[in-house]
């Protein structure tokens, strides 16, 4: 999976959001959920929906983009299922 | 002897398992396999390489056919585990963890006869981009 983000760097940091707690983020609201789950049982955002790529990524943005602090927005989710097949969604705005 | 030409053909296939020992209780298996033994499965996207060593043939050039070993992965390996779970749809993985060890050896052992006994055979698998294995050693 590749999260990009984009906005502004900060004046003082020169970051647009510190890449270490962004990791951290993304562990937390993503990969704990899914990693090493079977998607049709154990996930709970995945709970009623077919478990297409496309679903998935749709659905990790739900979760991710509510706990980015504005103004870091979130661009784009690309996730990558085989080595042949990935999707990017870059949100429903 | 200097003849000896290695020849390869890299296939895919994705599967699901668990890892988990049946005499062990859920804690232990959680404590040994972490979250390899969750209920549930997980899956892998499984790289497998094949090599073949021998010397040309003479009169084809060919270590062995490409097609033709492209063809017995396919119809011995690709077809028995492509989207299987490997605990539950494989007679290989019914009483055998399907650790990526493990794997390698069965995917050894079914490839074997197949092949012309003067060729040597290993096998490579990647269980993930960084975890990957070769037998026999």
């Amino acid at each position: 999976m590749f999260v990009t983000i984009k906005g502004h760097p900060d004046p003082e940091t020169g970051f647009i959001f510190d890449a270490k707690k962004l990791g951290g983020l993304i562990n937390e609201k993503v990969i704990e959920k899914l990693d090493h789950r079977n998607l049709n049982i154990d996930v709970d955002f995945m709970k009623g929906k077919l478990c297409s790529i496309e679903n998935l990524v749709m659905g990790i943005w739900q979760e991710l983009e509510p706990h980015l602090p504005p103004p870091v927005q979130l661009h784009c989710l690309k996730l990558v299922e085989t080595a042949k097949i990935f999707v990017e969604y870059y949100g429903d705005k | 002897m200097g003849k000896k030409v290695a020849i390869f053909r890299k296939e895919h296939f994705n599967s699901a398992h668990r890892l988990f020992n049946a005499d062990w209780d859920d804690e232990k298996n959680m404590e040994v396999f972490g979250k390899c033994a969750l209920p549930n499965y997980h899956g892998h996207n499984y790289e497998l390489i094949v090599k073949i060593i021998g010397e040309p043939d003479e009169k084809t050039g060919y270590v062995m056919d490409l097609k033709k070993l492209s063809d017995l992965v396919k119809e011995k390996i690709i077809e028995r585990f492509d989207h299987k779970n490997l605990n539950l749809d494989t007679e290989e993985f019914k009483n055998l963890n399907p650790t990526a060890e493990n794997i390698v050896v069965v995917i050894y052992e079914l490839l074997r006869p197949h092949i012309p006994k003067e060729k040597d055979l290993q096998i490579r698998l990647y269980e993930t981009p960084r975890n990957f294995l070769e037998y026999p050693v």
